[in-house]
């Protein structure tokens, strides 16, 4: 049977072309690759080339015809063994298009015409998936809505577990250590995390207990390591990545966001990378602006990633442990301000925190007041000073920022009607923006006032001692803010 | 042992000023393949070919959209690499993909369906031409940034490593991404810890349209390792025994634990960089010089014909073969529904 040439894009904007040249003759032999003709897009001249292999028997749109239509058949070719009579009875198949066959002559349509089709596709021999084809597509309406998060309850410390004081440095490294432990697979890796015992001391003694194989130091080179940690995790090992400091990440943004983040869904969940990133992020102090820089926002924009910020050295190690179990890419953001700071850590084998839920650490019925990491410390204390002026503040710690527990954000705006959020990172496009926007969306008819907002200062963070501390949040903003809200 | 061979690649070492498009240069001889081997390195890249082609014809149809990169020209690259592997073994490339895939042995079907964008296709309509993925083929993607799968490659190599197997990880990448600075880090890392990788370098030359020569200050891609003391060897991509003869000595010598390798293929595309590429950067000569005297497929062919009894008849039998899976694929990709609706939100995390 006669196969039709058409009329081909040539680039995925092209709706229609220029016949400018017919490089091949009618009666002249074509096999695979040839160039038969000349086609001039609105871009410039391309060479259509045969696939079929056999005689030019027809040129069906003579040269110099403009504006042919893609997918109009332009040429016939003959197989072995045919001649010219046989276009006839071809030549009105062909204006549908020849896709796939020529033995069947079975015409395709162009991909916007199969929407909902019915019919049952001949099943793939290596998919798995061969139960779906059966069932029949369903109309666009039935697009489903982004799943809720699922998240498990925190488990109660039960009554009588010892608490013991550590620093959040200390809490950081016992929750690698344990892990490292109880699964070969996790090993650690960045810039001065062995033979130095880490930057910041997080990974104090774990070239000792671990060896060198698994605790890894690495030249400086953010972009690289970053990919390397991911390549294995693509392998299905789970790496610890330390950045020194989240500022070297931006480094590795590309490999964070379009290998770690993107592959489970362009795979179809084929294949994705479980690692964690972790190391200190947002301002410290007196290094001035390119090492003093919160990304929470930028990371939590980020669907494939999830993010977390923990306050407490509690949940510093019940979360990283979590994270490093998880099977996506984690950014797990530390502050290194909070390193030193003590907290109480349940005494348990294996203390874990859900990934994904906010904690109320301070009930309270006037006002809400949201933070995470070192946002957690205006917030405490603007929460007691409030106190002393009557005003009962709601403190939750957001602990993750993606997923994020917008529940029981808006359960406690429903109970005070009036919200804050702290953050030390810039106010446009900012956490609090987000927060903010989805209370409105969720709650508006509860709120007695605006949403309010404070945040880090539009600016670059100077290095100055008296301007660095002008462009932070303070506890008086905080208070100042809910005091607003409260009409005080 | 021929590994040693490695540290003094065959090729000048300085300054490759050859215009691009001037043909391979002819390393010695290189060892014949056996006929059957010959045979199915002929099939394949011939599978890969008419894949190709159909893929273009579909794209013309408007039923494959967006970007799509073709291999024709190249195939000997990756047939020839692809003989020395073993199970296990891990390949990752770049956008230019499609041969890369079916040389891994993943199904033409799932491919081509990936291609169209419909529900079967192997990351089910959602990653398209540059990303597709089969651990069990060994198959790790399929990366649409340039540059971007070399330091996963060699991550693939260090997990290797750290799983204390003889694995070898094949990392592809083009002239283009030779000049990116990931490259280097992980070249760096790679022989610190002497991880086992191949970078294999096909250098068709032309990153998207702009020739090796201006883009590169030093020409010479093999030898890019120099400082971090790999050793790089230039081989005529345009021939498969050519190149499984060096993949095979690359690949034992990463095995062997070594460190890595770098081997750059000579090769040459004939289509333009992507399907709306007109290719007006480089003469219609040297496209047609490239086709009429190296092609990697007619070079098998002329072998098998004169050298190793294959008749004319048993090579056009496997044509029709060949071309009957093809035309099987596209159907298959062509007839298969597009992705459920319910699809746009999973798989965005486990």
């Amino acid at each position: 049977m006669p196969t039709p040439v058409l009329m081909p894009a040539l680039s995925p904007t092209m709706e229609k072309g220029n016949l400018a040249k017919w490089l091949k003759k009618e009666g002249e032999t074509v096999k695979s690759g040839d160039v038969i003709a000349e086609i001039e897009t609105d871009k410039a001249t391309m060479e259509v080339e045969a696939v079929d292999e056999g005689t030019l028997g027809k040129i069906l749109v003579p040269e110099g015809t403009n504006d042919v239509a893609v997918n109009t058949p332009i040429a016939m070719i003959l197989g072995e063994g045919e001649d010219a009579s046989a276009i006839n009875d071809a030549a009105p198949a062909a204006g549908k298009g020849q896709a796939a066959s020529k033995s069947d002559g079975q015409s395709a349509k162009p991909a916007q015409q199969q929407k909902g089709q019915e019919s049952a596709p001949p099943a793939a021999p290596d998919q798995p998936t061969a139960k779906e084809a059966r069932e029949p597509a369903q109309p666009k309406s039935a697009v489903a809505a982004p799943p809720k998060p699922e998240t498990v309850p925190e488990p109660d410390v039960p009554e009588g577990t010892e608490m013991v004081n550590m620093t959040v440095r200390e809490a950081l490294r016992d929750a690698m250590a344990e892990e490292m432990r109880r699964d070969q697979s996790v090993f650690v890796m960045g810039e001065e995390v062995a033979e130095y015992q880490g930057a910041y001391k997080v990974t104090q003694g774990l070239l000792q207990e671990f060896g060198a194989l698994r605790v890894i130091d690495t030249p400086i080179t953010e972009h690289g390591f970053a990919g390397l940690g991911i390549g294995a995790a693509m392998n299905a090992l789970k790496p610890v990545i330390e950045f020194m400091t989240f500022n070297f990440a931006l480094q590795a943004m590309d490999q964070i966001i379009n290998s770690a983040a993107k592959t489970r869904y362009m795979s179809g969940g084929k294949m994705a990378s479980s690692v964690v990133f972790r190391g200190p992020n947002g301002p410290a102090a007196r290094v001035a602006a390119q090492h003093s820089h919160d990304f929470t926002a930028w990371y939590s924009h980020i669907p494939g990633l999830k993010v977390i910020a923990p306050y407490t050295a509690a949940d510093a190690k019940g979360l990283l442990k979590s994270a490093i179990r998880d099977p996506n890419p984690v950014i797990f953001l530390e502050n290194e301000i909070l390193y030193g700071q003590s907290f109480p850590v349940p005494k348990l084998a294996d203390y874990l925190v859900p990934i994904g839920r906010a904690k109320i650490v301070r009930s309270g019925s006037d006002v809400t007041i949201v933070a995470w990491s070192m946002g957690m410390t205006y917030a405490l204390k603007a929460a007691e000073q409030l106190a002393k002026d009557s005003i009962n503040a709601e403190v939750i710690d957001l602990r993750t920022l993606r997923p994020m527990d917008i529940e029981t954000v808006v359960g406690s705006v429903k109970k005070t009607g009036r919200i804050v959020t702290v953050e030390e990172g810039f106010r446009q496009s900012g956490v609090g923006a987000e927060i903010a926007a989805r209370v409105l969306e969720e709650v508006f008819d509860w709120l007695d006032a605006p949403v309010a907002r404070v945040t880090g200062k539009d600016v670059p963070m100077p290095y100055a001692a008296n301007l660095e501390k002008l462009a932070l949040p303070s506890v008086a903003e905080v208070v100042e803010a809910a005091k607003a809200l409260c009409y005080r | 042992m021929a590994v040693a061979d490695t540290r003094q690649p065959t090729q000048a070492a300085t300054g490759n000023k050859a215009p691009p498009g001037d043909a391979p240069k002819k390393t010695p001889a290189p060892p014949e393949l056996g006929k059957e081997q010959e045979l199915s390195a002929f099939r394949l890249m011939l599978l890969i070919r008419r894949f190709e082609e159909k893929a273009g014809q579909l794209y013309g149809m408007g039923l494959i959209g967006g970007f799509c990169h073709l291999y024709i020209g190249q195939e000997a690259v990756v047939v020839g690499m692809q003989l020395t592997l073993k199970e296990g073994d891990e390949v990752i490339t770049g956008y230019r993909d499609h041969g890369h895939m079916l040389a891994c042995g993943m199904d033409p079907k799932g491919v081509m369906a990936e291609l169209t964008g419909r529900q079967h296709g192997y990351s089910k309509g959602k990653g398209g031409s540059m990303h597709m993925f089969s651990v069990e083929k060994g198959f790790f993607g399929g990366h649409g940034i340039v540059g971007a799968q070399v330091p996963l490659g060699t991550g693939l190599a260090f997990s290797n490593r750290y799983r204390g197997n003889d694995n070898v990880s094949l990392t592809y990448l083009g002239d283009g991404a030779a000049n990116q600075g990931q490259v280097y880090e992980s070249f760096n890392m790679a022989k610190l810890w002497k991880l086992p990788v191949v970078y294999v370098i096909e250098n068709n030359q032309y990153g998207m349209g702009t020739s090796v020569a201006r883009a590169s200050a030093t020409t010479n891609l093999s030898q890019r390792g120099r400082s971090f003391d790999i050793p790089g060897e230039q081989v005529d991509g345009m021939d498969v025994r050519a190149v499984h003869a060096a993949g095979e000595k690359a690949v034992n010598w990463c095995r062997a634990g070594n460190g890595p390798m770098i081997l750059e293929m000579m090769t040459y595309r004939y289509r333009g960089h992507s399907m709306s590429d007109p290719a007006k950067y480089r003469p219609k000569e040297e496209v047609d010089k490239m086709r009429a005297e190296h092609d990697p497929i007619e070079q098998v062919r002329a072998r098998l014909l004169a050298k190793k009894g294959a008749s004319e008849d048993a090579l056009k039998k496997m044509d029709t073969e060949v071309r009957g899976v093809i035309n099987e694929a596209a159907e298959f990709a062509t007839q298969d529904a597009e992705p459920n609706p319910s699809e746009l939100y999973t798989d965005v995390y486990a």
